[in-house]
């Protein structure tokens, strides 16, 4: 059974049907943590974001703390919120900003106050267009509210926020390509160094890329404290986390659950939360978090759901969404799927990642509907080599960004764990699940 | 005369207001531009060029990045049915296979009548409601074939007029209130925070 006596960080709206208007808001203690952030210096706010050891919920779990204080010593000139979510069943921040868009509003400004920044970013992706209306009916909210605008709630603190829709681009995800979309042009992520935008960002200036789910828990943090954070989960995975599960689950859904408390079984199993695999099936292998991730089979079903635990197994948390596949799953056809995706999305600045994408893309469409070959198994696996040498966890970097390093993830496990599938497709010169 | 109709032209100057830099306003104004007419003709990229200080190359190459600008002619709905992971487990190929037989086109295409635009998309991060459709970007969620037809003769009839409003994504997304404060001045106050500030530190720490 699943340990549920965590609080509720970010979801303890989620209940009501009004939970996006300012009214629910307010009458649920929205707005008292920026009046009390604002009470404080912005290095103390900061201090607790710091003890909380809040890793970033976008995928890298950097620890966000660090990122502002790689900026403490320069003004930072912009804060930009990262909601492209576009990893493959990644459905939480969709979550966020249609169902509390005020808490990400109220977390935003917390952040934009530590880092002393006066002009903050909300890119959301274009295809939220329900999440767009409501971002921006909360941010106008906000400004009649007072508690955005010039010198919010009477302090001398001023912000302005920008609600910026994106045009439907997976790479937008990756904070330079973001910025590059940002500053109206095509999402091309940055050639590194520098690694981050902290040094240069948008329009060359130093500036911050947080997820939107990592802005929404910082008004919990500043009302109860980093320490009352950092209590929750172990290790460095502090806190609650959202996980959207999807695929060959009963009861698919965003879930939010303590860190390292639970494990992949007790998310997919318990009926509280997944409530088990459709048709009592069988789980034949899961997708830890996204499809950049390596796949786990069943046997690391009881892993506890942290970030170093998953991490330290060859995969990782990720973006914070879970997979099921069960055993009327074809892998082959997962594998071809999740590769066709990145080669639609691949940006194309890389010839590894462009070029490499397409060709296994057209492999794995040929085992999986007639015409694949015996030796395209290895084939496959020496041209992810050649994208991700030494095909390792984390992988090795041949291109400018991680998408094209990704790419190997689901082909490399599909293969290491279910060889014979592929070998099936071949004899049986096509999907024998058709 | 301008190619964009005067109430979008009006957005969009506010729009630019908004940033920094023109440019910035680029993806929200190809947003309105589709907003009016569907797509991007060649007149509305002329202009949102003019507009963001820009060429018109600049705008082509950059809208023709995203999958979300169009740049021919689509139908009155653009209906995208995901076969991502989450979704392909779900019966996502059956019902992107089965949208264009009751479409009568195919992916990419336009149906005969001309109303609807059938796309394969990549995720839509709604994946609990698997498979994933969306018109003109709104989540509809019909996830059967049944369902999927149902919905069709809605859209055919007018009934979803509310639910499913014409193109363009920022449609109903107005900002009222607040105001783009010089940057200048926005540092002089910063400035005078941070020396009343280490004021109030230097009382406290006596």
């Amino acid at each position: 059974m699943a340990t549920l006596d965590a609080p509720r960080i970010v979801t303890s709206r989620a209940t009501y049907a009004d939970s996006h208007t300012l009214s629910r808001y307010l009458d649920t203690g929205g707005y008292q943590a920026l009046r009390q952030a604002l009470t404080m210096f912005p290095e103390q706010v900061a201090a607790q974001v710091d003890a909380a050891s809040l890793l970033g919920r976008g995928g890298a779990g950097f620890p966000a703390g660090r990122k502002w204080s790689m900026l403490r010593k320069s003004p930072v000139s912009y804060l930009v919120v990262n909601g492209d979510e576009s990893e493959p069943a990644t459905f939480k921040d969709h979550f966020l900003v249609e169902r509390d868009p005020h808490q990400l509003v109220e977390g935003v400004i917390i952040a934009a106050f530590a880092l002393q920044v006066t002009q903050a970013f909300i890119f959301l992706r274009g295809e939220f267009a329900l999440g767009l209306e409501r971002v921006q009916q909360a941010v106008n909210e906000a400004y009649e509210h007072g508690a955005l605008g010039r010198r919010i709630f009477g302090s001398s603190f001023s912000l302005d926020i920008v609600v910026h829709p994106g045009a439907g681009a997976y790479i937008c995800g990756e904070e330079t390509a973001l910025i590059e979309a940002l500053e109206g042009k095509r999402g091309f992520p940055r050639i590194k160094p520098p690694f981050f935008p902290a040094v240069t960002g948008l329009y060359g200036e130093p500036t911050v890329v947080n997820n939107v789910e990592t802005m929404s828990n910082l008004p919990w943090i500043v009302q109860h404290g980093g320490a009352a954070f950092a209590a929750l989960g172990a290790g460095r995975s502090t806190g609650t986390r959202l996980f959207a599960l999807a695929g060959r689950v009963r009861n698919p859904g965003v879930f939010e659950i303590e860190m390292v408390k639970n494990t992949f079984r007790d998310l997919i199993f318990d009926p509280r939360l997944g409530g088990g695999i459709i048709d009592d099936r069988r789980v034949k292998a899961i997708i830890p978090g996204g499809v950049s991730a390596p796949w786990f089979g069943p046997e690391l079903l009881d892993l506890p759901l942290g970030q170093d635990e998953v991490g330290e197994r060859g995969s990782m948390l990720g973006s914070g969404s879970i997979v099921v596949m069960d055993e009327t799953s074809c892998v082959v056809r997962a594998a071809w799927r999740i590769t066709k995706f990145f080669s639609r999305e691949s940006c194309g600045q890389c010839t590894p990642c462009r070029e490499g994408s397409g060709w296994l893309e057209r492999i794995l469409y040929r085992l999986e509907h007639g015409g694949g070959r015996l030796e395209d198994v290895d084939l496959l696996l020496d041209l992810s080599d050649n994208i991700a040498p030494g095909l390792t966890w984390p992988p090795q970097q041949t291109t400018i960004c991680v998408l094209g390093s990704s790419i190997p993830s689901s082909i490399h496990a599909a293969i290491s764990m279910f060889r014979d599938d592929f070998y099936e497709h071949v004899e049986h010169e096509g999907c024998p699940h058709d | 005369m301008t190619h964009l109709r005067s109430e979008l032209r009006q957005r969009a100057e506010e729009l630019i207001a908004l940033y920094p830099r023109r440019r910035s306003a680029m993806l929200p104004l190809l947003h309105l531009a589709q907003e009016q007419d569907g797509y991007l003709s060649d007149e509305a990229m002329a202009e949102v060029a003019e507009l963001t200080g820009t060429t018109p190359a600049e705008v082509r190459g950059t809208a023709a990045f995203y999958d979300m600008f169009h740049l021919e002619p689509v139908g009155r709905y653009v209906v995208g049915v995901c076969t991502n992971i989450a979704c392909l487990l779900a019966g996502g190929e059956e019902l992107l296979a089965h949208a264009g037989r009751t479409l009568g086109c195919s992916v990419g295409g336009t149906s005969p009548d001309g109303l609807f635009t059938l796309e394969e998309t990549e995720c839509l991060a709604d994946c609990n409601i698997a498979p994933v459709v969306q018109v003109n970007h709104r989540y509809v969620r019909t996830t059967t074939p049944e369902l999927f037809d149902a919905l069709i003769e809605d859209l055919r009839q007018g009934r979803l007029d509310h639910d499913v409003p014409p193109h363009g994504t920022l449609i109903r997304v107005r900002r009222s209130g607040g105001l783009r404060v010089e940057r200048e001045e926005l540092a002089a106050e910063r400035a005078e925070a941070r020396a009343a500030r280490d004021a109030r530190a230097a009382t406290e720490a006596n």
